[in-house]
């Protein structure tokens, strides 16, 4: 299989979450989004990993799921307390550090 | 440690470093003892740097008392430091005004934002460097002392002063970073200069043979960011506007400071790093040096006469008088070098004199305005009469010793720059008014009312006001001691500059 | 020349006297005055020594120095503190050792009610000390000191009640305008230094011969502007009749018998720039012409006695002044007038005084009159001054003021016809107004009112002003018998030939004695023959009013220097608070601005950021791609 429909999948996926980034309010689905785009950079370096045949690829994409992880335990954290003291999951209720 | 054997510029740098040390173990309740502390260290550094002045041979040229060691080989700087003449007058008049200014300002530090612990180590930090920055020999040490000098200084303002405090703090910082960093970038433009014609030092006795192989434009432009930096410094017109506002807001003793020594640095810089370095630019620059200080001496009389507020006041005749200096400096004859030097010392007793007096009328009357005073001098003869002679040594009266140097300046212009020098001269008359007019409105007239029960000077205002004045009469009748250190340093300098005092016009007639 | 070591006692005496009332403060307000008296009388005691030993020697070794230290020594420019005393100084010490000691036992009894007698005692023999030291300096620097040392002197003495806002403002008038004058001499020593090499008289003298006569023009004029100021000449003339708020004795010892005069030695001094030098010499006799008649003529309308004296002094010195611009013929002339006006003005002065003593203060002469009665000694000390002044032979006035009209009128050219005219015109209004000082103060009708009990002066206050009346008789004769103040002097003074004689002296001393004869005559008829109203009338002419302005001198000041510096000034403060700092804080400004305007792109919306990373993203993908394309 041609690796463009590698490139061509995690683009699309990526942009997919770049466009949820922005359009969604709900901190959930923004979050989720997050972890598509970098899953989709991800899959390009596994692709690439493949294609030239070392595993650096691979190794760098354990360290984003393991950093990945470690950001969803902080970033549902903060979001928790958010909708604990605000009633609400919308990211633009959360414009706080304006000033 | 040996202190027997130790240089004495750098005893007279770290004992002030000690007392902070000793301050810091002081309890933060017992401010009588912090002020203990630090009168005893600066009455020691002053006795240091008499023992300097008596030990100072004026038959040698060249740096003395000179030491030299290695403190970052990678970019070839040095601790290095020595004084000349010009150097060790300045020094003499810092470490002499320094404990003035604690004798002085015994409660100033009550009034600040934080305790007198951090006044006292703020003032004797500065001291260190106040030193430094005169004995410096190597260019990167002096940027290193020009630049932190000011951090002191802003908390001395900042934190203690009156007023806009903080708004004249900040506007004081800007304006010396603004010129710091200028200086900065010429230090640096040098220093690759230097590199490449193969001496990778900072040592400016070696730097001073660069201009030599600098092409003229790039002379010039790393004079400019010299003399910037030394011009706002000074302050000269147009870069003078941060200095009233500071001295308004510092407390009088941090005005005498600053206006009595740190001002100083810029002058002082002229002398050793402008001309010395840059010899060729300095004689491109000089027409428009002198027309900046004519007009500054102008300029800064006609706003004292317009000054309503004291400081303010003090602060513009200050403005006035670095016009003076710096004039002086660039006539380029020995005359006005020795005599801007002189002046240099001069001005700093006289205006601390000014200021000193004032802070003690300020304390009693809690306003600075001309206005509020009136009639003091039936009411509190003593203080009146200190504010008289302070006042009439700012004006140069003959028999005081600003007059010396003032004259010497004139003359020394005179024989090269004519027409400056004439309208130069018109300041004494200017000075004459900005004198007489705060005195008559303070002094003279009806005691107006508020006023009649001020007290007259305390005997600790009289300690701290009578060796400025012993200061000011004595140099005015016999200021050949210090001339004759000067002298020496000062026609080093012209000669290096390749010139000569004008002869007698008559002696070219025949 | 001749080394002597006492000359520092004539100045460090009454210098002592000043620093330790000064310092000693209250602790010496019991004695203070009799020691400062005794100080002044002691200097007078060195300076008659001097003139004995003077007397001993012969008449090339007759002036002596002394080096106290080196002042000021940088380069070429070389200046000693040293001492010269010669015949030419030698007058001026006796002249002010001793009529400033008689002033000072003067004060004793004037000024005992004050309660700050000791501090005017302290001035006084400041300005001793500081007016010896300027006859004394053997340079033009050294001189340079005690010119401004009596300058201040003066300053502190006028403003001695200044208390009163309006005396705090003519002391501080007098000092500017001094100080106008003291630029002038900050010149003439800068170009002396830069054309010559030298500050001292003796080195100027030497060179005076080969050096341009430009140059010495140049320092002729600015020692002229120097003389101008101190001597209260015209166009410098304005704060003399202010500074008549000192309390009298001052105004006696400083505003006419001293320090004023002090132009006159200046210019007596410098002789030899100004033989050098023909325009700043003529320019010297124009200045002296002028205020002659200016003093003069405002000495007719005024009605406050002090204020007429102080323009008599004032047309006094003129007359000085024009004697010495008329060169060597002149000098020993304005010097032996200055001695005798030094006695006569200094009485009238001190009788003036002793009037005002016994009138609870009041100076307005019309409200005077018939005075003679009550204060008989005063009326005759008075009295000879007043014919001294007018000139009436033998007494003093006559003989000095005689010459200098003769010397006038014999200098040659249209100039002498002009300059003897003015002069003889001169003396016809100055016995006009000084007979009308002496009808309205003494013998015209009592117009005071009966709560006032003129009374006659202490005997302090009586004997010096006999002792000056005695002078005013004397000194006269004495000097010019034998011409012994001319040949005293004349070593000191380049030779001249013979000038020629436009006027026989017996001539000149006839119409001189007709124009006085004839200015008292008009103003007996005036003021003695008709009656004075005790307050000034108002319905007068337009002369008369301009007059009581002193010749507009005040407004003309106003009008061209005060309030367009004033109006500089405030200019000035307004451009540096909006122009200078303004574009200082400007700047400031601009920063603050431009980082609000990019404050709001910081929206706290999350999305928003997100937005701006992701085009920052595709923007620079975009900017690599192009470029490395």
């Amino acid at each position: 299989m041609s690796i463009n429909n590698y490139l061509y999948l995690s683009a699309i996926l990526f942009t997919i979450g770049a466009v949820g980034v922005v359009v969604r309010r709900n901190a959930i689905v923004v979050f989720m989004c997050v972890e598509l785009m970098l899953n989709a950079a991800n899959l390009t370096l596994v692709t690439f990993s493949r294609i030239n045949g070392t595993l650096d690829g691979q190794v760098v994409a354990f360290f984003t799921m393991v950093v990945a992880a470690c950001e969803v335990v902080v970033g549902l954290a903060i979001i928790v307390t958010i909708y604990r003291s605000r009633r609400s999951a919308s990211i633009d209720d959360a414009s706080l550090l304006k000033r | 440690m040996n202190f027997a054997n130790m240089n004495l510029l750098t005893l007279s740098m770290l004992l002030p470093l000690l007392g902070t040390t000793a301050l810091a173990f002081t309890p933060k309740t017992n401010v009588l003892l912090t002020k203990q502390i630090a009168l005893a260290t600066t009455i020691l550094v002053a006795l240091v740097g008499i023992l300097m002045t008596v030990k100072f041979d004026f038959n040698k040229t060249g740096f003395q008392f000179a030491e030299s060691r290695e403190w970052i080989p990678a970019f070839g700087i040095k601790y290095a430091l020595g004084v000349d003449g010009i150097a060790l007058v300045l020094i003499l008049m810092s470490v002499l005004l320094t404990p003035i200014v604690v004798v002085a300002g015994w409660h100033e530090s009550e009034g600040g934002r934080w305790s007198a612990k951090t006044f006292y180590s703020l003032l004797l930090v500065l001291e260190t460097m106040m030193i430094g920055v005169f004995a410096s020999t190597d260019l990167f040490l002096f940027y290193v002392f020009f630049e932190a000098m000011l951090v002191p200084v802003y908390f001395l303002i900042g934190g203690f002063g009156t007023g806009e405090r903080a708004a004249a703090a900040v506007k004081f910082l800007l304006y010396s970073l603004f010129g710091g960093l200028l200086m900065l970038a010429s230090i640096i433009g040098i220093f690759v200069m230097a590199t490449r014609y193969g001496n990778r030092t900072f040592d400016i006795t070696t730097l001073a043979g660069l201009h030599t192989v600098l092409t003229p434009m790039m002379e010039n432009v790393l004079f400019l960011g010299f003399f910037i930096a030394f011009a706002i410094k000074a302050p000269l017109w147009p870069l003078h506007t941060w200095l009233p506002d500071a001295a308004k807001s510092a407390t009088p003793g941090t005005s005498v400071l600053l206006l009595g020594v740190l001002d100083k640095v810029g002058t002082f810089g002229m002398i050793r790093y402008c001309l010395t370095l840059f010899p060729n630019a300095s004689k491109t620059f000089t027409p428009m040096i002198i027309t900046l200080a004519v007009i500054s001496i102008l300029y800064g009389a006609f706003l004292a006469i317009g000054a309503k507020d004291i400081k303010r006041l003090i602060a513009y005749t200050s403005i006035s008088h670095f016009g003076f200096i710096t004039m002086g400096i660039f006539a380029m004859t020995t005359q006005g070098h020795s005599g801007a030097t002189l002046y240099m010392f001069n001005h700093g007793f006289s205006t601390a004199a000014l200021f000193l007096v004032a802070g003690f009328m300020i304390s009693r009357r809690k306003s600075s305005t001309i206005a509020d005073f009136g009639g003091l001098q039936r009411v509190t003869p003593i203080m009146a009469w200190s504010f008289f002679i302070a006042g009439m040594s700012s004006l140069a009266l003959p028999g005081l010793s600003s007059f010396v140097s003032e004259f010497l300046v004139l003359v020394g212009t005179f024989t090269r720059y004519p027409v400056a020098a004439v309208i130069a001269t018109f300041g004494i008359v200017l000075a004459a008014l900005y004198i007489l007019i705060p005195v008559q409105r303070a002094l003279h007239g009806p005691t107006t009312p508020g006023n009649e029960l001020l007290t007259d000077l305390t005997l600790r205002e009289k300690i701290a006001i009578a060796p400025v004045i012993a200061v000011i009469v004595a140099l005015g009748f016999y200021p050949s001691p210090l001339l004759k250190i000067i002298n020496p340093a000062a026609a080093t300098v012209i000669s290096q500059q390749g010139f000569t005092d004008p002869a007698p016009t008559i002696s070219e007639g025949k | 020349m001749v080394t002597n070591n006492g000359l520092v006692y004539l100045i460090a005496l009454p210098l002592f006297g000043a620093l330790s009332l000064l310092l000693l403060g209250r602790r010496a307000d019991k004695w203070g005055h009799l020691l400062a008296t005794a100080l002044s009388a002691s200097s007078f005691a060195v300076g008659l020594l001097q003139l004995s030993q003077m007397l001993g020697r012969a008449t090339e070794n007759r002036p002596v120095t002394q080096k106290l230290f080196s002042w000021i020594s940088v380069g070429s420019f070389k200046v000693d503190a040293s001492l010269l005393l010669d015949q030419l100084s030698i007058c001026f010490v006796l002249l002010i050792t001793g009529v400033g000691t008689l002033i000072h036992i003067y004060s004793i009894s004037y000024m005992s009610h004050d309660h700050d007698r000791r501090r005017f005692f302290a001035y006084l023999n400041l300005f001793i000390a500081a007016m010896l030291l300027l006859v004394l300096g053997d340079s033009y620097l050294n001189l340079y000191v005690g010119w401004e040392g009596v300058g201040l002197a003066s300053y502190l003495l006028i403003g001695f009640w200044n208390q009163k806002p309006a005396y705090a403002t003519a002391s501080k008038k007098a000092f500017v305008m001094n100080r106008i004058g003291d630029m002038g001499l900050s010149f003439a020593i800068m170009i002396a230094f830069a054309s010559l090499g030298t500050v001292s008289f003796t080195g100027v003298k030497e060179h005076a011969h080969h050096a341009s006569e430009a140059t010495m023009t140049a320092i002729g004029i600015m020692l002229l502007v120097a003389a101008v100021g101190k001597s209260a000449q015209f166009p410098l003339q304005a704060w003399l009749g202010d500074a008549m708020a000192g309390p009298t004795p001052v105004s006696a010892l400083i505003h006419a018998a001293t320090m004023v005069t002090a132009g006159v030695y200046l210019i007596v001094r410098s002789n030899f720039v100004f033989d050098a030098a023909p325009t700043a010499q003529l320019l010297v006799v124009i200045v002296g012409a002028i205020t002659l008649m200016f003093g003069a003529l405002v000495g007719t309308a005024k009605d406050d006695i002090k204020k007429a004296l102080a323009a008599s002094t004032m047309s006094q010195i003129g007359y000085m002044i024009l004697g010495a611009g008329l060169g060597p013929a002149g000098y020993a002339f304005a010097i032996m007038h200055l001695l005798t006006h030094g006695f006569f003005k200094a009485g009238m002065f001190l009788g003036a005084g002793s009037v005002m003593h016994g009138m609870n203060d009041e100076v307005n002469m019309r409200r005077y009159g018939a005075l003679r009665k009550f204060m008989p000694i005063t009326f005759i000390t008075f009295g000879f001054g007043y014919l001294a002044i007018i000139g009436v032979p033998p007494f003093a006035g006559f003989y000095s003021k005689d010459m200098l009209i003769e010397t006038a009128f014999n200098s040659g050219g249209t100039k002498a016809i002009l300059l003897g005219s003015t002069a003889l015109l001169g003396a016809a209004i100055t016995a006009f107004y000084m007979t009308r000082v002496m009808i309205l103060t003494f013998t015209s009708t009592k117009r005071w009112d009966d709560n006032q009990h003129p009374h006659e002066s202490p005997i302090l206050m009586w004997l010096p002003m006999a002792i000056l009346a005695i002078g005013s008789v004397t000194s006269g004769f004495l000097l010019s018998r034998g011409s012994a103040l001319k040949n005293w002097l004349e070593p000191l003074f380049e030779s001249h030939g013979e000038h020629e004689e436009l006027l026989s002296p017996m001539v000149v001393s006839s119409l001189a004695l007709l124009m006085v004869a004839l200015g008292v005559a008009i103003a007996v008829m005036k003021y003695q023959l008709s009656d004075v109203d005790a307050v000034a009338p108002q319905d007068v002419s337009i002369f008369t009013r301009i007059a009581r302005r002193d010749l507009l001198q005040d407004d003309i000041n106003e009008a061209l220097f005060m309030r367009p510096g004033q109006v500089l000034t405030a200019a000035l403060v307004k451009v540096d608070e909006s122009v200078v700092d303004g574009a200082v804080r400007g700047i400031g400004q601009m920063a603050i601005s431009s980082g609000s305007t990019l404050r709001r792109t910081q929206t706290g919306f999350v999305r928003s950021y997100a937005m701006l990373i992701l085009v920052g993203a595709a923007v620079l993908i975009a900017a690599i791609w192009v470029v490395t394309q």
